[in-house]
């Protein structure tokens, strides 16, 4: 049995303009210990779809279908229940790691309360476990780092507590939202073996949501590129590399400037490059 | 390229910030922190340099001594010939037609409170003031259509428009005096693949239509080597490499550089598998190094 199975998944948003259909169809499933990459550019619905499964959508928004975590089903499930998914079972990484932590609180605090809440643990026992963490995501002096405040850290460690924290109770699934944008592209590749690293040492299934095909390449085994609220492509990851299928996927290859080939001009993938294609 | 006059030659320009020291208190001390280090370089005319680094490395502060946005404790940096770090304030004033600047973050480098067309009509109206009013809208129109904008977008407001837009509102308004060198400060770094490959475009389009130079600051050495015909490699405030974009990037000579490129996704599974195999082990006999 998939550990996350998703079927005819569909979000909608009440706004003042209309109905919009951030997410129209979304099918797939991950198995235990394995990767899935969804990649998409700004809009495609690729987050939104990754909020519904946990209830984390906007007041104004509305998903239906179905999302069976474990077998059981658990898609529009009321906080009550949904809290013994978030943070224990499905852990989740946030886009924006400064916005994502709270500023007035030592990152010893906020890391203790998630296994003091779940997991019952007196201050000392989670302190340390904390502290084993941030170890485990290669921060380095983690037992006198544990005392400082989100903005003495930097960009990268600042995602690497970020992690840590996700990981605190052995989630089995772990959702990551473009965890590397924000950063530079050293510091990005650093993230990117650590969340590798983590999933083999923990086994945790990952979902990886970027917006960059290249740094899907070597991380996961499926790979689903989304345009529009819908599914483009959804197959192996070798296979999208070495022989895109989808008019959409070759133009988002085509995006990126490669340093092991030179071309003139980049291709863009744009509303009117779909039209032209006949998809949107 | 050599066949050109260099617009802006830059020798051994560096940058001191005092910071207070942890335990000094209120009125305590202060410690000199060299954000960059002697830095020569020249520009030419209609070329565009690359300058890559990783953030902190002083990249940003470089570009904007150069043309004197911060004050640079030592070295010289001449605009056809003057110095521009001894430049009067009138004279200051005069080089800012001729040099401008595009920002990392599109929205917070627009004013929210006004109008698309003011924005980008702001700098003609400080430089060219003796331009009418009606000529400024049609230039601004003008202008807007050429980065992709459509000219009846004039009177909306900088939140009305996507992260790609904004970036188009604040080249236009870069573009509107006519300059000669463009400062583009991580100019693409915070948007989307596919539209960053759009804003890329459009850059190298204009560059090659004004002839323009540009100083194109990224973390990117990729997408740097893609749109620049040299690289300048910074590192804690020192200039490590410079050449051409194709020796810099294909045979690199500092280890830092090096590095800066290993770091750059391969979009080929097998590649990046066996790359970061290789980061693994260097970190194993790192960390077996440091025990």
């Amino acid at each position: 049995m998939a550990l996350l199975e998703i079927n005819n998944l569909k979000v909608d948003f009440q706004t003042q303009d209309g109905v919009v259909h951030a997410v129209k169809d979304l099918s797939y499933t991950v198995e235990k210990g394995k990767t899935l990459a969804i990649v998409g550019e700004s809009g495609s619905g690729k987050t939104q779809g990754a909020f519904a499964i946990l209830g984390l959508l906007p007041r104004n928004g509305k998903a239906s279908g179905s999302v069976k975590f474990d077998g059981k089903e658990i898609l529009n499930l009321p906080s009550s229940q949904i809290n013994a998914y978030r943070a224990e079972r499905i852990g989740i990484i946030f886009q924006d790691p400064m916005t994502s932590l709270n500023p007035y609180l030592r990152i010893s605090r906020q890391m203790t309360e998630v296994l003091e809440h779940h997991k019952g643990m007196s201050r000392s026992e989670a302190l340390a476990e904390s502290i084993r963490f941030l170890d485990a995501v290669r921060i380095p002096d983690a037992k006198n780092r544990v005392h400082m405040y989100p903005h003495e850290f930097s960009g990268g460690m600042r995602q690497r507590v970020m992690i840590a924290m996700s990981l605190l109770c052995q989630p089995e699934l772990l959702i990551a939202d473009e965890p590397t944008t924000a950063l530079d592209v050293t510091v990005q590749a650093g993230i990117i073996d650590l969340l590798v690293d983590l999933q083999e040492d923990f086994g945790t299934s990952i979902i990886l949501i970027t917006h960059d095909l290249g740094i899907v390449a070597g991380t996961c085994e499926d790979t689903l590129v989304m345009f529009d609220g819908r599914v483009m492509e959804y197959r192996k990851t070798l296979d999208i590399f070495e022989n895109p299928q989808h008019p959409y996927t070759q133009g988002l290859l085509a995006a990126v400037p490669r340093l092991d080939k030179k071309v003139d001009r980049l291709s863009t993938v744009s509303y009117d490059f779909m039209a032209s294609k006949g998809v949107a | 390229m050599t066949d050109k006059n260099p617009i802006l030659q830059v020798r051994d320009i560096t940058v001191d910030f005092s910071i207070p020291t942890k335990t000094g208190g209120l009125f305590g001390g202060h410690q000199v922190l060299r954000a960059v280090k002697g830095v020569s370089f020249d520009l030419y005319e209609g070329e565009v340099l690359g300058i890559v680094g990783e953030s902190g490395c002083g990249k940003s502060t470089l570009s904007r001594a150069v043309i004197k946005l911060v004050q640079a404790s030592g070295g010289e940096s001449k605009w056809m010939g003057k110095d521009i770090l001894k430049m009067t304030p009138t004279e200051l004033t005069a080089l800012r037609k001729d040099v401008q600047m595009i920002f990392q973050d599109p929205l917070a480098s627009l004013n929210p409170r006004m109008t698309v067309g003011a924005i980008i009509a702001e700098p003609l109206t400080i430089h060219y003031p003796e331009v009418s009013r009606e000529e400024r809208m049609v230039r601004v129109a003008e202008l807007m259509e050429k980065v992709g904008l459509s000219s009846t977008w004039i009177n909306r407001y900088p939140h009305e428009f996507s992260g790609g837009q904004c970036q188009r509102i604040g080249i236009a308004r870069a573009l509107i005096t006519r300059p000669k060198l463009i400062i583009c400060d991580e100019a693409v770094s915070a948007l989307d693949v596919s539209v960053r490959a759009q804003v890329i475009n459009l850059l190298m389009d204009l560059q090659k239509e004004f002839g323009l130079s540009l100083m194109f600051i990224s973390h990117d050495i990729a997408v740097v080597r893609h749109i620049a015909q040299r690289i300048m490699v910074l590192y804690f405030g020192e200039v490590v490499e410079i050449g051409d974009a194709e020796q810099v990037t294909m045979a690199p000579e500092h280890d830092y550089t090096k590095r800066l490129i290993a770091s750059v996704p391969v979009p080929d599974p097998k590649v990046e598998m066996e790359r970061r195999e290789q980061r693994r082990r260097l970190r194993r006999e790192a960390a077996a190094a440091a025990v």
